[in-house]
């Protein structure tokens, strides 16, 4: 197990430090252009007007939390099987930032939903997956946060991304063959044979914007799970040297 | 730039990303002005990260 | 080999059938969920018998969630679970036998209350036989689905509110499926045999995943 001074977090705090201000300015710079295409740039749709402006949001936020439940799946093969310190910390810090896309995708899309289906809610497919993305992410928050042990509630969030993640493609597959038996009227079908470049373009640099975003986030969350681990590991320590004897003697936590 | 007759659909879209983009942004920076308060607490009670070398290698 | 297997399946069946008669409360539940329901909805037959086989999977699923907690719990409660990790036998098997003894004495009760109730519902013969079919395929992945969150939990000591939050996600496709084919046996849109067999594959799919994932989280809680 990962001991007091295991080399790795305190290199790749280093690297963190290093890449970070490169980062923050390139998704700026994507952000700035993304947000300046999609809303003066781009051509309004001839069917939905206006509204299509939110697609914009809508798409790359749903793109995040799928790939951000991509990162907790690799993380937790990565804590489970190479048994990498920094894997849980990584995985830990990923979920509340997936939460957040997926409640993005979820506001935008019923946002969206409103004008283009006449409500706010559609039991569509897709919005109803992501529904259940979130209630998973939020169920893997809530079990890192009452399990006292780290390194158990790394483990246990591990086992559980990795069913979820077997479990996904069963879960939108089967809410795909729920929503063909109870087709809802007047759904119009986002996924067009074709979409128009001039859509597109601010599409593809809002999608960039959104990962690099995503990637800031994530590696200051990590930075900061980091030094959490840290300050918990000192606390133990001045608590165990203040009443020897009772030290725990167990794995600590990549720190 | 015009947006239409759905134009309070629109704003509130992009206002509440915003509003979480910030949230993710203000929970990362409190979370680390809260941490390196805390080791520097701990530094300021002597309680630092030095330790003897000969630990560390025992460790996987 | 399977001397020990039935010798562990008898006690967990004895064990949930005498402490606290599990068995009892599950399907007592299951009736209180599906009495509570016309009181929601209105007492129109029509309707009742509309909705009646997802109330039913939605009572069984409930009444499952709620038995789980106990699947681990007592035994780790006074130390029968470490003695059963070290004892060296595979846990994957010990997991799914510990699991079939916990769906005799909690989920089979519930399928044979089924036809009773889906009496007060007013569904018809064909739909009860159907309902009560699928829910004897499908209630085994839900306690196969839910011995993940149940070892997940173990070590926590109010885990069972967190459990059901957990397991709920996972079980979605087994109540689209179970409730399809019960409708499909009614008012058919699709062939009653197509959703019944995607159904017998998440339950064989489940007795896979739900053992080795549950084992691999008992393992290292333990650790």
């Amino acid at each position: 197990m990962a001991f007091w001074d295991y080399a790795n977090p305190t290199r790749f705090l280093r690297l963190v430090q290093v890449l970070l201000p490169w980062l923050i300015g390139l998704c700026l710079l994507f952000f700035a252009v993304g947000l300046y295409m999609s809303l003066f740039i781009a051509p309004e749709d001839y069917q939905q007007g206006a509204t299509v402006r939110i697609m914009y949001l809508h798409v790359p936020a749903a793109w995040l939390c799928m790939m951000c439940y991509s990162v907790m799946t690799l993380s937790s093969i990565g804590t489970l099987v190479w048994k990498h310190p920094l894997a849980d910390v990584s995985a830990k810090s990923a979920a509340p930032i997936g939460a957040a896309f997926t409640f993005m995708a979820l506001v935008t899309g019923s946002l969206w939903g409103k004008p283009m289906w006449g409500t706010y809610w559609v039991w569509d497919a897709r919005l109803t997956s992501v529904l259940v993305l979130l209630i998973m992410y939020l169920g893997l928050m809530t079990l890192w946060r009452t399990m006292e042990d780290q390194i158990k509630a790394g483990k246990a969030a591990a086992v559980l991304t990795l069913v979820g993640a077997l479990n996904l493609p069963i879960i939108k597959f089967s809410v795909d063959w729920w929503n063909t038996l109870h087709q809802p009227a007047s759904v119009i079908r986002m996924d067009g044979p074709t979409i128009h470049p001039d859509l597109l373009w601010p599409l593809v640099i809002m999608a960039i914007a959104f990962t690099l975003f995503f990637f800031v986030i994530h590696l200051m969350a990590m930075r900061n799970e980091i030094l959490r681990r840290r300050v918990r590991n000192l606390r133990m320590r001045a608590a165990a040297a203040s009443h020897p004897g009772t030290a725990a003697a167990t794995a600590q936590p990549a720190e | 730039m015009d947006l239409g007759t759905h134009a309070s659909f629109i704003i509130a879209s992009y206002g509440l990303c915003l509003l979480t983009v910030l949230a993710l942004i203000a929970w990362v920076r409190v979370d680390k002005a809260y941490q390196e308060r805390s080791l520097k607490e701990l530094a300021d009670q002597g309680i630092s990260r030095a330790r003897p070398e000969t630990e560390s290698k025992g460790a996987q | 080999m399977t001397g020990w297997a039935m010798a562990l399946f008898q006690r967990d069946l004895r064990l949930s059938i005498r402490v606290g008669g599990s068995a009892l409360v599950g399907v007592l539940f299951f009736l209180a969920v599906v009495t509570v329901i016309p009181f929601g909805v209105g007492p129109d037959l029509n309707l009742l018998s509309r909705i009646g086989p997802a109330i039913l999977w939605i009572g069984a699923l409930l009444a499952t969630l709620l038995g789980l907690d106990r699947l681990f719990q007592a035994d780790r409660d006074d130390g029968t679970l470490d003695l059963m990790l070290m004892a060296g036998r595979p846990l994957e098997l010990v997991v799914l036998i510990k699991c079939l003894a916990h769906w005799a004495a909690t989920g089979l009760p519930l399928v044979v209350a089924a036809p009773l109730l889906s009496i007060f519902l007013n569904v018809d013969l064909v739909a009860m036989g159907a309902v009560t079919l699928t829910l004897l395929v499908g209630t085994p992945a839900l306690t196969l689905i839910g011995a993940i969150g149940a070892s997940l939990t173990v070590a926590l000591r109010r885990g069972g509110l967190l459990l059901a939050v957990l397991v709920v996600p996972l079980a979605i496709p087994v109540l689209i499926f179970g409730v399809s084919a019960a409708d499909a046996a009614i008012h058919d849109p699709v062939p009653f045999m197509t959703p019944f067999l995607i159904l017998c594959a998440l339950s064989l799919i489940a007795a896979v995943i739900g053992p080795v994932a549950s084992a691999a989280a008992l393992r290292f809680s333990a650790e």
